[in-house]
């Protein structure tokens, strides 16, 4: 078995299946001001993921963590590469979380109001940010023939990357809108679909470009089966929320920033992170991976671990799956 | 400074806050799961309120831990890139399996368990904190069998530039980490008791629940007596096995330069830091060194300057001599505050057996002031642990200097430890005064205990 080629999909898998979770809490956390009008509001609009972010973000550390043991060569290049962006995703990740978990704890408007501001920013950063990290991988930084980054802070800072930035956050906004909508009652339902009405054709609009600037980056004429379905997701959603299927709406987003997550692994196999130096010195599958011994011991733990995971935090959905009132979050601490 | 340096100071910073953090989870974690336990069992309200109380403690608690952890995973890559090129073969494989089986467990538990109430079964709600608890213990587990790899490498071997794991089981039996992470659950045992005595003191005082707090008194002493002691004992265990792996580490947190048998045990000690070879030995012990290090009234501790020798020999020239000053006092700073834990908790446990603490009003003072102690704990341990370990990243294969990533620059270093200094700083004023704040407050209501109903409202804490 091509070990190397499992944990490539495993990695693949672990990104998207973070965007496609803890997207719609990043989206919830950028919209949480704008749909909840007072307070108790948008306590509602945070309980919502509530029981749900911690989980979801784990996603996140497991990706990152999958890296480090399967491509660790990878994981330096690009962590110690993208030194200063990834300073500030991690700040929007911890001021985020703890905003999350520490807003309702007083019950002070400018507490409840600072909290909401960082909660805000983080997590519009922390996709934002993401984005142009991983667009960069395929459009390609300076890395020399020992694969160490040799750019600065602009040579993160691509067209392409920012663009693929752009994307992802406006995705991961329609995402919580559509959440929202699914999972809270009115008032906040109506306005999450106001929201949704807003950003899906542009967010639709941003992944059709998506599409066809990440095409022209690869080397065939015929777009992936990936990237099509991305696209397909977007242009769904935009018609779904039109028509106010909320869970097919948002089913369509799921597939839409997973997709289009995916696509740019999809795109990228068999190298790993583009040198805009010279193609020679791409990192690929091969020349970063880990032994086969060491990937087969984890290809066994995943195969044990990942399933119960899948299982377990799908009960946690069915369990909290109910949509939450104004009664939930009726009289305070 | 150079990078290297600067790297090493953000890590310090951000490992030793971190960790703050983590004991307090696993040890109230088990706790309150132990709690919540008494509550299923007996159905008494008082349980029930303690449970409550105690987790909101936790989470708040575990909130700082949690998001500090990605800064941990995150920064092998960014200023230590050729220590995770060099190592991520073995090194990479534990923290992987630790997001996989553990951290995702307690992640997903814990928010099933905040918001279960009234939602689950109680059996099954009952589960899902002890999933919880488990999922803390098991990830210290994996962090603590790749940290040990470090003090002492196993399983692997050299090849394409770079350790490769040979055997995983090999890792998961390294001496260095059965007795180190058994070392690291008891403090964290400790850590979590000592916070609820505390709390139970604090509140012992003022009378307030003074019945329910004597209840949590007892429990946390319970685990506090055996939990210090034993503490004490594996840390000593530990201490033989790092006598074998990493000699240097040893004379050097006794400031031994000359090799001794019998060894004496220097309890305070004016001078004898870096280069000072004749310290001013106010206080000494005999024969209490070679005990602690070797298991045996006579045994023989090699002194700092034959095992430099010896390195040198060994892996060419060069200064093998970790920061003796900063070795010396970690190493008295644990002990010390751990004794001093210990001879706490004994006078609580003497004060249990009378029945007088509930108006042990010197003793409850003292136990409020207490909470500060394992923190001065567990941090000398690691300094104990890390900086012994210098000049090596990995001892014996790879220096420090050598791991840090090629494309750093000093700025970038110097930005990123402002940018965590801070927000640490803050997030630990306000994750703090949080704990404080609803550390004094009165016990919750007893709520009608709850029955599962899909329609209940969700009891949000947000």
């Amino acid at each position: 078995m091509d070990f190397a080629l499992v944990w490539f999909t495993l990695v693949t898998l672990l990104w998207t299946g973070f965007f496609v979770l803890e997207g719609f809490d990043f989206g919830v956390g950028m919209l949480h001001g704008l749909v909840g009008r007072t307070d108790t509001e948008r306590r509602l609009a945070v309980s919502s993921i509530g029981p749900l972010w911690d989980g979801n973000e784990v996603w996140l550390v497991v990706a990152g963590a999958s890296m480090f043991a399967a491509f660790p060569g990878w994981y330096a290049t690009m962590f110690s590469g993208f030194y200063p962006a990834l300073i500030l995703v991690l700040a929007a990740l911890i001021v985020r979380g703890v905003a999350v978990e520490y807003r309702g704890h007083r019950d002070t408007p400018r507490w409840r109001r600072n909290w909401s501001i960082l909660l805000t920013a983080g997590s519009l950063l922390a996709p934002l940010l993401i984005g142009v990290a991983l667009g960069d991988l395929l459009h390609g930084v300076p890395i020399d023939s020992n694969q160490e980054f040799t750019g600065g802070f602009v040579d993160i800072l691509t067209p392409y990357g920012l663009y693929v930035g752009v994307t992802v956050a406006v995705l991961a906004a329609l995402h919580g809108s559509t959440f929202l909508a699914l999972k809270v009652a009115d008032p906040i339902r109506g306005r999450a679909h106001a929201v949704s009405l807003v950003l899906a054709p542009i967010a639709a609009a941003l992944v059709v470009g998506f599409v066809v600037w990440t095409q022209s980056l690869a080397s065939g004429w015929v777009p992936g089966v990936v990237l099509i379905l991305a696209a397909v997701g977007a242009i769904a959603a935009a018609v779904l929320v039109q028509m106010r299927r909320e869970a097919w709406a948002f089913t369509a987003t799921a597939v839409a920033l997973g997709g289009t997550i995916a696509a740019l692994f999809v795109q990228l196999y068999p190298r790993v992170m583009v040198s805009s130096t010279n193609s020679a010195f791409d990192l690929t599958v091969q020349n970063t991976s880990s032994s086969p011994y060491a990937l087969k011991v984890m290809t066994i733990a995943a195969a044990v671990f990942l399933p119960l995971v899948l299982l377990y935090q799908g009960w946690t959905y069915y369990v909290f799956r109910r949509r939450l009132t104004l009664a939930d979050v009726g009289e305070g601490l | 400074m150079s990078t290297v340096d600067l790297s090493r100071f953000q890590f310090a910073m951000t490992s030793i806050y971190h960790f703050l953090f983590v004991p307090v989870t696993i040890g109230l974690a088990v706790l309150t799961a132990v709690l919540h336990t008494a509550w299923y069992r007996s159905r008494d309200d008082g349980y029930l309120r303690l449970t409550r109380f105690f987790g909101t403690l936790l989470i708040i608690n575990i909130a700082v831990g949690v998001v500090t952890g990605l800064v941990q995973e995150f920064q092998f890559g960014m200023n230590w890139a050729d220590y995770s090129r060099f190592v991520g073969d073995v090194f990479g494989a534990p923290l992987a399996i630790e997001g996989l089986a553990a951290f995702f467990l307690e992640s997903t538990f814990l928010g099933l368990w905040v918001f279960g109430w009234g939602r689950l079964s109680p059996r099954l709600h009952l589960v899902t904190v002890w999933l919880v608890a488990l999922g803390a213990l098991l990830s210290a587990a994996f962090i603590m069998a790749a940290n040990s790899w470090m003090q002492h490498p196993v399983g692997y071997q050299l090849a394409n530039g770079r350790a490769e794991l040979t055997s995983f089981w090999a890792v998961l039996r390294n001496p260095v980490f059965l007795w180190a992470y058994t070392h690291v659950v008891l403090a964290s045992l400790v850590t979590g008791a000592t916070v609820m005595l505390a709390v139970s003191a604090w509140h012992l005082l003022r009378r307030s629940d003074a019945d329910l707090f004597g209840r949590t008194a007892k429990l946390s002493l319970t685990v506090l007596v055996p939990g210090a002691l034993l503490a004490m004992f594996v840390g000593s265990e530990l201490g033989v096995v790092v006598t074998k792996y990493q000699p240097m580490k040893i004379a050097a947190s006794e400031a031994q330069w000359q090799t001794c048998q019998p060894c004496s045990f220097s309890l305070f000690q004016i001078g004898g830091g870096n280069r000072d070879e004749t310290p001013t030995k106010v206080i000494q012990i005999p024969h209490l060194l070679s005990l602690l290090a070797t298991n045996s009234w006579n045994g023989q501790v090699q002194g700092l300057n034959e095992v430099n020798a010896q390195y040198q020999q060994q892996y060419g020239p060069n200064d093998y001599v970790p920061n003796v000053f900063v070795q010396y006092w970690s190493m008295r700073g644990m002990a010390y505050t751990a004794g001093l834990l210990f001879l706490l908790a004994l006078w609580g446990g003497w004060l249990l057996r009378r029945k007088r603490i509930l108006d042990a009003r010197w003793f409850n003072r003292l136990a409020v002031w207490a909470v500060l102690l394992p923190f001065v704990m567990n941090t000398a341990g690691w300094m104990l642990t890390e900086n012994g370990r210098q000049p090596w990243i990995v001892q014996g294969l790879m220096r420090t200097s050598d791991g840090v990533s090629g494309s750093l620059g000093t700025a970038a270093v110097v930005t990123s430890i402002v940018t965590f200094g801070l927000l640490y700083l803050i997030l630990g004023v306000v994750g703090w005064a949080l704990m404080v704040r609803y550390a004094r407050r009165p016990l919750g209501p007893a709520e009608p205990t709850p029955e599962p109903d899909e329609r209940r409202p969700q009891v949000a804490t947000y």
